[in-house]
């Protein structure tokens, strides 16, 4: 049912009945290792490509999650899913494997919650008994693909980020033991007219301003409401702004409540490398369906707000000189 | 919210822009620019080194030794690069690594190396000059221009 | 010696133009050395790179300034000899070494490496 302009509430309150994380060795050394079910040593996961180590990932990721819900891929009636590589071929080619009937999404780094909300709406509408939905990231694919070429000596800025290498998946039933999705916001392009394709927290840190007002707004709710609020990949610099132009409009989000995934699964200060913080699809998959739902279903956090933010840009679009638009998208997962 | 089409950006964006960037962590700028002299300064150092054994020991002369000096530079870099050194030292070095010779090579190289999985035709071939294009294109046309000016301005009766 | 202390240098200082380029102005690697070649060719033109070669030696030809300088100088030297068409034969005359070692070397690397990550 929609409510107010963009946000939809789910009645049936569809379950996260099982997820799974996937890493690198890299995410490995991070904070929220115990949180990862697999992490690989090998960023080629034993593949001859960057690209098809990460289709593999997110296939481990989905069979994974599959595995702990005892769930056969047989029944389960949609899989969604979304990366950031040309033409989603991660999401296509690990699709192939699964042989679930498929949609592919493209929301750039917010794709995680873009497919929880569209997994939501469809469980909700009692369309299918089960739908699973991830995301993928590569570092390496990443780099190459919209940035340098990985052996490439060029100096990063500090207000660069560092595309996560992972995958994260979760499977969504419409009744069963579990944290439920209760709500979701659809985001708006938002362009502020930021055109560095190094600075991409500053770029989107708007669009999550926008879907999280107009989540408060649409649901009629306060931000205390939550437990945890956490953004996708806004790093360090754009979680900065975020928190800064909510508040200049009126919205106070308490610190302590108030997170970013990219800035969670690595410690900047032991893993220096990542500047500003993790980006990419798997910033937020990961740190979600792995860490963030085992807290919740420990008990720790009852309410949590999971807003995804994606650069919608593209190497062509850089060098025509465009600026970058940005999306975010808002899931609320309660106990 | 539709993106301008205009250079100029509107005020909203003006404001943003200005309120992103009193956030941002500012490159540091003055270090950056000591590591590239120290680093810089090491590899053209280096540099001569090899051109003046080059001299004494095998027989180039001051006029020739450039060459092998510049392709045993180039040499160095593209191991460095293929044992995934270069770039850790580029982040550190940033401009003392990519403006000497050992920058082209290493963009080169990084680009044949990274598109082996494309095959070595299309990717290896199809791919090496991708970073490094730009520098052969205009070092290549501005030669020409110079040249040709040159030659113009002698024509004409200008002394240069 | 005197002359590879005047190549740490020159060297430096051409280094530290380029990091300036990146930082201050906000260039891409890509634009940086294409304008530090662009400029060794019209410096060459000038007659002043070569001064700076003489004076600094490898501080001015291991930059890639000394690529868009070594570019014009072959032209010109076909110029002299053999006039317009000349500057189509001798553009990479004096630069073979440094963009063949590239290509070949470049290519050999991509044949026994694999990208790191």
């Amino acid at each position: 049912m929609i409510k107010g302009n963009q946000s939809f509430i789910f009645e049936s309150k569809p379950v996260i009945i099982s997820s799974a994380t996937i890493a690198g060795p890299f995410e490995g050394e991070g904070p929220l290792a115990k949180d990862i079910d697999v992490i690989h040593e090998d960023v080629y996961l034993g593949q001859d490509s960057f690209e098809k180590a990460e289709r593999m990932m997110l296939e481990q990721a989905a069979m994974k999650a599959l595995e702990k819900a005892g769930v056969s891929k047989y029944d389960v009636g949609m899989l969604i899913c979304g990366d950031l590589i040309n033409q989603i071929i991660s999401s296509s080619f690990a699709a192939r494997t699964m042989g679930i009937p498929y949609l592919g999404i493209y929301g750039a780094c917010s794709s995680s919650m873009e497919g929880l909300t569209i997994a939501a709406s469809f469980i909700d509408g009692q369309k299918v008994k089960y739908v699973l939905t991830g995301a993928s990231s590569h570092n390496c694919c990443a780099e190459k693909q919209y940035r340098y070429p990985t052996e490439y000596g060029s100096q990063k800025p500090p207000t660069s980020q560092w595309t996560v290498t992972g995958a994260g998946a979760c499977l969504l039933a419409s009744q069963g033991v579990g944290p439920k999705v209760t709500s979701a916001t659809i985001g708006r392009i938002v362009d502020l007219g930021i055109t560095d394709p190094f600075n991409m927290g500053a770029a989107m840190a708007p669009a999550a301003v926008d879907t999280i007002e107009a989540h408060f707004r649409d649901m009629n709710i306060e931000p205390d409401y939550y437990d945890i609020i956490v953004t996708g990949d806004l790093g360090s610099i754009g979680h900065k702004i975020a928190l800064d132009k909510l508040l200049e409009n009126g919205i106070r989000i308490p610190v302590k409540i108030f997170g970013d995934c990219g800035m969670m699964i690595y410690d900047s200060k032991k893993q220096p490398e990542v500047l500003s913080g993790g980006s990419g699809c798997a910033s937020s998959a990961v740190t979600v369906y792995g860490h963030l739902l085992n807290r919740m279903r420990s008990g720790e956090i009852k309410k949590m707000l999971a807003v995804a933010t994606g650069a919608l840009h593209s190497p062509l679009t850089y060098q025509q000189k465009e600026t970058i638009p940005c999306i975010a998208h808002a899931v609320a997962i309660e106990m | 919210m539709s993106s301008n089409k205009d250079d100029k950006l509107n005020l909203e964006q003006q404001k943003y822009k200005d309120f992103a960037q009193q956030r941002e962590s500012k490159r540091p700028v003055l270090t950056n620019c000591i590591k590239a002299f120290v680093i810089g300064g090491g590899v053209c150092a280096f540099g001569q080194i090899i051109q003046l054994m080059y001299i004494r020991y095998f027989g180039f002369t001051e006029k020739n030794a450039g060459d092998p000096t510049a392709a045993t530079l180039i040499i160095i870099s593209i191991l460095l690069t293929g044992l995934g050194i270069y770039d850790n030292i580029a982040q550190w070095a940033g401009a003392g690594t990519a403006v000497p010779i050992t920058g082209f090579a290493n963009t080169i190289s990084s680009a044949a190396i990274e598109h082996r999985s494309e095959g070595y035709v299309l990717g290896v071939g199809g791919n090496m000059f991708k970073i490094a294009g730009p520098v052969i294109v205009f070092g290549t046309f501005s030669a020409f221009a110079v040249a040709i000016i040159k030659m113009l301005l002698n024509y004409m009766g200008v002394f240069r | 010696m005197e002359k590879i202390i005047w190549a740490f240098i020159v060297g430096g200082l051409i280094c530290v133009i380029g990091q300036i380029m990146m930082d201050v102005f906000k260039l891409t690697p890509a634009h940086t050395m294409s304008a530090l070649v662009v400029a060794g060719a019209i410096l060459g033109g000038l007659g002043l790179y070569e001064p700076l070669v003489k004076f600094a030696g490898a501080g001015a030809t291991v930059p890639i300034s000394s690529f868009g300088n070594s570019l014009l100088k072959g032209a010109l030297e076909e110029l002299d000899q053999h006039g317009p068409i000349g500057v189509l034969i001798g553009i990479f005359k004096l630069t073979s070494a440094g963009v063949s070692s590239a290509i070949i070397f470049g290519f050999l690397a991509s044949l026994v490496f694999k990208p790191k990550g």
